[in-house]
């Protein structure tokens, strides 16, 4: 009896994610929208646009650029997620004093994140593609083995690492199922193709960031800084555990 | 002696469970602990007081971590020792509250959370990790089936206090646990936590329904 409601409980689940992965009602294109046309306004103190910025693949490149990050920029040394690269490209660039842009990181009910509608933007243009592992410098290299530890780190009052939760297959925390990035394969794949998503109880784009934000919020850890290399690091661990798998964004989900 | 069966008969079941994980993911990477450090302070260096120790870990923690949850003999027996001398229990010796404030202790997810309040009420949310009341289809699969707990230790007083201090300090039972210590790092109060052990102990819980 209960086990065959529990079947129930989930077969209603898995259609309600069937229909909110309807292409034609995602609200995240919205998002790409606004990105595409952030990409192309002139702003900072320099008051030029953004199409110069070199996003690994040559200044304004877009195309496939989402899939090879994070990976190592050579201007600025160090290894950069999307949103470390733009905020790089913003005050680099434009000269534009990143405060407001930083402040509206996450979007609300309210006002549009710049971030999340450029990301939305940038991604889209490597859907189709496959995350394309960066490891050959040796700062990548350190960035996937710190990313790696901090994936297994246990701490704050719950004891709690990223493991704990997403360390086994067929887990789940009450009736959401947890995918298992302690492995390659394809957990890590659908998860990864699926960032950003338009996310559907909080209607907006959200970006990778922001999903490590709520993770560690969970785990009643401090609020992790936005754009900080350990965010960068963990991201770069899982597009490890994700090599290879397609990605299709903006996604929907929950 | 029966802890230490307990104790060993647990070791061996530590040992099947994290091999088997093991048996999927590669060996871990080695990265000089400093490394790691700096990306912990990336994240953590600007929290605001009282959160900025948070994410430094205990002697606990850092083995548990640097062996995955699997560590050597000799730190599982240290472990034990160590976090089992922990555990306080109530002054008059009752360890058992009351089923319905624990059924709440076991359904709240809320507290402590860096958007919570001061106010925001707390729970250990043992429903997110353990399957507890048939009727409450809502659970997860962290941790095993706590279904009719009480009643299958035929509500052996002995064993409420040894829930007790379970639920007070998971790993002073089971080292490197994916249970929360929740007295140890007091999460919960001692009173939610005598309420949990009413949730499983009552015959007339639901858990044991
Ligand atoms: C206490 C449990 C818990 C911990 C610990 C935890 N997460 Fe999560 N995580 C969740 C839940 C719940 C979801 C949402 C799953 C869903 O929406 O179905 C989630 C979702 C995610 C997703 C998106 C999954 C998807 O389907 O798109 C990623 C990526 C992720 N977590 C990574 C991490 C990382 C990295 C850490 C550590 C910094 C971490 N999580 C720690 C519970 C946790
Ligand atoms: C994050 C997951 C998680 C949460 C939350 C959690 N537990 Fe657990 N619990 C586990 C795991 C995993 C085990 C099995 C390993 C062990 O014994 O430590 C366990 C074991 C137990 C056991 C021992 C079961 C046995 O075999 O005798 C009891 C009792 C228990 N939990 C009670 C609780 C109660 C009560 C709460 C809430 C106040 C709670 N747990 C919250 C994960 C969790």
């Amino acid at each position: 009896m209960a086990q065959a409601q529990q079947d129930d409980a989930e077969k209603e689940i898995e259609r309600y994610r069937a229909m909110i992965s309807d292409p034609m009602s995602n609200p995240g294109f919205l998002a790409v929208d606004r990105g595409e046309v952030l990409w192309a306004t002139k702003r900072g103190k320099k008051e030029v646009t953004l199409e110069t910025c070199d996003l690994g693949e040559g200044p304004g490149k877009l195309e496939g650029a989402y899939a090879k990050l994070p990976r190592y920029f050579q201007d600025a040394d160090r290894v950069m997620d999307i949103e470390q690269r733009l905020l790089w490209c913003m005050e680099k660039i434009q000269d534009l004093d990143t405060a407001d842009v930083r402040r509206r990181r996450f979007g609300g009910p309210d006002y549009t994140s710049d971030m999340q509608d450029l990301v939305a933007f940038i991604a889209n243009k490597s859907s189709g593609m496959k995350y394309q592992l960066q490891e050959s410098h040796p700062k990548e290299k350190e960035m996937l083995a710190a990313g790696e530890a901090l994936f297994f780190r246990r701490a704050g009052v719950m004891d709690f690492s990223c493991a704990t939760c997403h360390g086994d297959d067929g887990k789940r925390i009450r009736l959401q199922a947890l995918p298992n990035f302690s492995k390659a394969g394809k957990d890590a794949q659908d998860t990864m193709g699926g960032w950003p998503t338009y996310r559907v109880s909080q209607s907006q784009l959200r970006t990778m960031q922001h999903r490590l934000w709520d993770c560690y919020r969970q785990m009643r850890m401090p609020a992790p800084e936005y754009a900080s290399d350990g965010i960068t690091a963990l991201t770069a661990y899982m597009v490890k555990m994700a090599a290879g798998g397609e990605i299709t964004v903006p996604s929907i989900k929950r | 002696m029966k802890t230490l069966f307990i104790a060993s008969s647990l070791a061996a079941s530590l040992i099947v469970l994290s091999g088997a994980a093991h048996a999927q993911q590669a060996a871990p990477t080695k990265v000089d602990p400093a490394v790691v450090d700096k990306y912990v302070q990336s994240m953590w260096a600007k929290a605001p007081d009282p959160w900025k120790t948070v994410p430094v870990q205990d002697e606990t923690q850092r083995i548990c971590t640097e062996t995955r949850n699997n560590p050597s003999q000799a730190d599982f027996t240290k472990i034990m020792e160590r976090e089992k001398a922990s555990v306080v229990f109530p002054a008059d010796g009752k360890v058992i509250g009351d089923w319905k404030a624990g059924e709440r202790v076991a359904n709240t997810g809320t507290g402590g959370q860096f958007t919570d309040g001061p106010n925001t009420p707390r729970g250990g949310n043992c429903y997110a990790c353990h399957q507890m009341a048939p009727k409450e289809l809502s659970y997860g699969t962290l941790g095993p089936s706590l279904q009719n707990y009480g009643k299958d230790r035929k509500f052996d007083p002995a064993e409420a206090r040894n829930a007790y201090a379970k639920i007070y300090n998971a790993q002073g039972v089971f080292p490197c646990s994916q249970m929360p210590r929740f007295g140890l790092h007091k999460f919960l109060s001692e009173q939610q936590m005598k309420d949990a052990v009413a949730y499983l102990f009552d015959p007339e819980s639901p858990v044991n329904k």
